[in-house]
C-alpha cells in the first residue's frame, strides 16, 4: 500500500530535508554575526549570476555527478560506497598514466582513453573492498575507509617518488601534453561570455552520458534489474536465481569506474597535470548527492548542481562576507547528509500520517 | 638503535598511542551495544576544539576537559537521536558528524579566534602538565630500569594514566557486572534484552553516551596534551585508526590496548625515522603510514584470524513487527 503519492517521496521530502538543513544552517551564519539572507543571496548571485560563476558551478557539478553516480548506483545493490574519494584518486592516477605515456594525436582520442584509464583505475580500486565483501563478507564501509587511507598515501609516495619532474620540489607529475588540452566552454561556446580560464570543460558533457548510461542500466537492462532486487531483498533475489557474488563485484565495479571518471574533469580538464590531492572531498559530497538524489540520475544530476552552486557559492561567500568561512560548506553540506540520509524518517513519518489523514478525510 | 633511541621511541609510541586507545574504547562502547560508530573522528575533533577554546578563555584545562566532553557528548546524543529514535542508517549519521565537526571547527573558531582555523597558542595553565611519578628523580640512576621508570612511565599527563586505567574498568564492567552484560546483549541480540524486561533504547543510549564521553577525553588530550592548542583537521584520521584498532581488537578491551599501542608504535616510529631499512630494503614512509589500515583490511578479510563483529550491530531494532 503506498502511504503517500509518489510526488511527495521524490519532490517533498527531499525539498523538506533541504529547507531544514539549510535554516540551521542559517542559523549558524546568524550566530556569527552575518544575515542568513544575504549570504543565501550573494551564494545565489556568485554561482548563477554570471558566467563566471557558472563556469565554476557546473565544473563543480560535473565532479558531483559522478561521485554521486558512483555512490548511487551502489545503493541500488544496498552497498555502501563510502570510498569514492580513494577511487576518484586512483581514476587520477589512471588519467595521468593514459595523457603521460601515450602520444595522443587529437584530444577527443585521449579524452576516450582517459576515460579508460580513470574507469579501469577506480575500478580497480573498488574490487578488493568488493571482493572482500563478496567472497569474505568483510564490511564494504570499513573496507572502502581504510582503501581511501591507503590510496591517498599511495598517491604521495607515486607522485614524490615515481612521477614527481626531475629537479622540481613540487609532488606532482609533468604537465600533460597540449594535445590532451580539453575543450573547455571557452572553446566551444564564447559568445556565451566565458572566460579563456573557465574550468567548465566536455568532461560536463560526458557526466551527462553517464546519467543516461546509469539511467539505462539501472532501469532498463537485465543486469540493473538483478541489480535492484539484490537491494530489495537479498535473501529473495538468491531465491530467484541471482549470483550475489556477482551483483556485488558487478555494482562495485561500476560505482568505482564513475567515481575514477571524475578524475577526467579536475586531473585532465582544469589541473592538466595530477596533483597531490585532486579528489577535495567530492567523492564524499557524492554521499550528500545521492541521497538528495534519492539515487535516480535526475536526482543526482539537480543535487549535484545544487552542491556546485554550493561550493562556487561558499567561494563567493568567503570573498564577500570574510567572517563566514568556507567551511561553512563543510557545514552544509553534513546537514544536508544528516537530514536526508539519517534524520529521513523524522520528515518522512509525520508526513506519511498527514496524507493517511488526507486521505481518510476525503 | 641505541637503548635511549628505544626509550625515547617508546616513550613517543604511549603518547600517540592514547588518543586511538580513549577514541577505541568509545567505539568498543557503542559497538557492543550494537550501534556502529565511524563518527569517532568527528567527536575527537569538535572535543579538541572546544576543550583548547575554553582553556584558553577561562585558562583552567579542567574546564577546558569539560566542555571538550560536553561537546563531544552533544554529537553522540545527535547520532543516538538518529539511529535509535528515528532509526536512521548509523553509517550515513556517523559520516555526517565528521562533517558536522570538520566544518563547525573552523567556521567557529574564525568567528571567536580569527586565527584561519586554529586556537591561539595555550599557555602552561591551560595545559595538562606532565606527571612526575613519585621516586622517579632518584631511580633515574639505576641502569636499564631507572630510565624506563623515568622517561617511559613517568612523565605523562594524567589523561595518559586515565586511558590506561580505563582499559581494566572497561574489561571489567563488560564482562563481570549486570550492566556490561546487559550491554553485550543488546549488540547480539536487543529482542532477548527486551524480552526480560529491559529497555533496549536506553541500554544503547547508554551506550552511546560513553562513548561521547571517550571521545571527548581523546579530544581534549589532542589539544590540550599532546599539543598546545587546537588546529584544523588536528584529528588527523585517528577516529578511523581507532575504528581499525577496535576491528583489529575483535571488540575487546584488552586487545584493543594492544593494538593501540601497535598503531602508536608504527605512528612514533614513521615520524621519528624519514627512512627505515629492513632487511636491506628502504621502507617508504607513507608505507608506514597506510600500514594500519592495511593490517585491518587483512584481519578483515578473515585471513589472519577472522573479526566477527556484533551481531546485531548497524541494525535499528524495531519492538514489534
Amino acid at each position: 500500500m503506498d502511504k503517500m503519492p509518489r510526488w511527495a517521496d521524490v519532490a517533498l521530502i527531499p525539498f523538506i530535508n533541504l529547507l531544514l538543513a539549510l535554516v540551521v544552517s542559517g542559523l549558524v551564519v546568524l550566530y556569527i554575526g552575518e544575515s542568513p539572507l544575504e549570504a543565501m543571496a550573494i551564494m545565489v548571485r556568485g554561482s548563477v549570476g554570471s558566467a563566471y560563476g557558472w563556469g565554476y558551478t557546473l565544473y563543480y557539478a560535473t565532479n558531483f555527478i559522478f561521485t554521486g553516480l558512483a555512490v548511487a548506483v551502489a545503493f541500488h545493490a544496498r552497498m555502501f560506497n563510502i570510498g569514492g574519494e580513494g577511487q576518484a584518486a586512483l581514476g587520477g592516477l589512471g588519467v595521468a598514466v593514459v595523457c603521460l605515456s601515450i602520444p595522443w594525436p587529437h584530444w577527443s582520442l585521449a579524452l576516450i582513453g582517459a576515460i579508460v584509464g580513470a574507469a579501469a583505475f577506480g575500478a580497480a580500486w573498488a574490487a578488493i573492498p568488493a571482493y572482500l565483501q563478496a567472497k569474505r563478507g568483510s564490511h564494504i564501509v570499513i573496507t572502502t575507509i581504510m582503501f581511501n587511507f591507503i590510496a591517498s598515501a599511495l598517491l604521495v609516495y607515486l607522485l614524490v617518488n615515481v612521477f614527481r619532474v626531475p629537479g622540481s620540489m613540487a609532488p606532482e607529475t609533468a604537465r600533460f601534453a597540449e594535445a590532451t588540452h580539453l575543450p573547455n566552454a571557452y572553446d566551444v561556446a564564447p559568445w556565451l561570455g566565458f572566460s579563456r580560464s573557465t574550468p567548465l570543460n566536455v568532461s560536463f558533457v560526458v557526466a551527462i552520458l553517464a546519467c543516461v548510461g546509469v539511467w539505462l542500466l539501472i532501469w532498463k537492462t537485465r543486469l540493473g534489474y538483478e541489480i535492484r532486487a539484490y537491494g530489495h531483498s537479498q535473501s529473495a533475489a538468491v531465491y530467484a536465481g541471482i549470483n550475489p557474488v556477482r551483483i556485488i563485484m558487478i555494482s562495485m565495479l561500476i560505482s568505482g569506474g564513475l567515481s575514477g571518471m571524475m578524475a577526467i574533469n579536475g586531473v585532465m580538464g582544469e589541473a592538466e597535470r595530477l596533483v597531490i590531492d585532486p579528489v577535495q572531498g567530492a567523492g564524499f559530497v557524492g554521499i550528500a548527492v545521492a541521497l538528495m538524489g534519492r539515487s535516480h540520475p535526475i536526482g543526482v544530476f539537480l543535487a549535484a548542481l545544487l552542491f556546485g552552486m554550493l561550493y562556487q557559492g561558499g567561494a563567493e561567500l568567503e570573498f564577500e562576507m570574510p567572517a563566514v568561512s568556507r567551511e561553512m560548506l563543510l557545514v552544509i553540506q553534513a546537514l544536508v547528509i544528516l537530514f536526508t540520509g539519517a534524520l529521513d524518517n523524522m520528515v518522512r513519518t509525520p508526513v506519511e500520517r498527514l496524507f493517511l489523514a488526507m486521505r481518510k478525510g476525503s | 638503535m641505541d637503548f635511549a633511541t628505544l626509550i625515547q621511541l617508546l616513550d613517543s609510541s604511549i603518547r600517540l598511542a592514547t588518543p586511538l586507545l580513549l577514541a577505541c574504547l568509545a567505539g568498543l562502547y557503542s559497538e557492543r551495544a550494537g550501534i556502529f560508530d565511524i563518527g569517532l573522528e568527528g567527536k575527537i575533533l569538535i572535543s579538541a576544539f572546544f576543550s583548547a577554546s575554553v582553556a584558553f578563555t577561562t585558562g583552567n584545562v579542567w574546564l577546558g576537559l569539560l566542555a571538550g566532553v560536553a561537546s563531544s557528548m552533544v554529537f553522540a546524543l545527535l547520532h543516538g537521536v538518529a539511529s535509535i529514535t528515528f532509526r536512521g542508517n548509523q553509517l550515513i549519521s556517523g559520516v555526517a558528524i565528521n562533517f558536522l565537526a570538520a566544518g563547525m571547527t573552523v567556521v567557529v573558531s574564525d568567528s571567536w579566534f580569527s586565527l584561519g582555523g586554529r586556537t591561539p597558542q595555550l599557555e602552561t595553565s591551560g595545559r595538562f602538565q606532565n606527571i612526575t611519578l613519585p621516586f622517579a628523580e632518584q631511580l633515574q640512576g639505576v641502569p636499564i630500569l631507572g630510565p624506563i621508570y623515568h622517561d617511559l612511565i613517568s612523565g605523562h599527563s594524567i589523561l595518559v594514566y586515565a586511558a590506561f586505567l580505563i582499559v581494566p574498568l572497561t574489561w571489567w564492567l563488560l564482562y563481570r557486572t549486570r550492566f556490561g552484560l546487559r550491554l553485550r546483549a543488546v549488540g547480539e541480540n536487543p529482542a532477548a534484552v527486551d524480552t526480560a524486561g529491559i529497555s533496549v533504547v536506553r541500554m544503547r543510549f547508554t551506550a552511546v553516551l560513553i562513548c561521547g564521553v571517550l571521545c571527548g577525553i581523546a579530544g581534549a588530550y589532542l589539544s590540550t596534551s599532546l599539543s598546545a592548542g587546537f588546529v584544523r583537521e588536528m584529528s588527523a584520521g585517528r577516529g578511523f585508526i581507532a575504528l581499525a584498532a577496535l576491528i583489529f581488537a575483535k571488540w575487546r578491551p584488552w586487545y584493543a590496548l594492544m593494538a593501540c599501542l601497535l598503531f602508536g608504535l608504527l605512528d612514533a616510529t614513521g615520524s621519528l625515522f624519514q627512512n627505515i631499512r629492513l632487511l636491506g630494503v628502504s621502507v617508504p614512509v607513507q608505507f608506514m603510514q597506510a600500514l594500519p589500515y592495511i593490517l585491518t583490511v587483512v584481519i578483515l578479510a578473515g585471513f589472519v584470524g577472522k573479526a566477527i563483529p556484533p551481531r546485531a550491530g548497524g541494525e535499528p531494532y524495531v519492538k514489534e513487527r
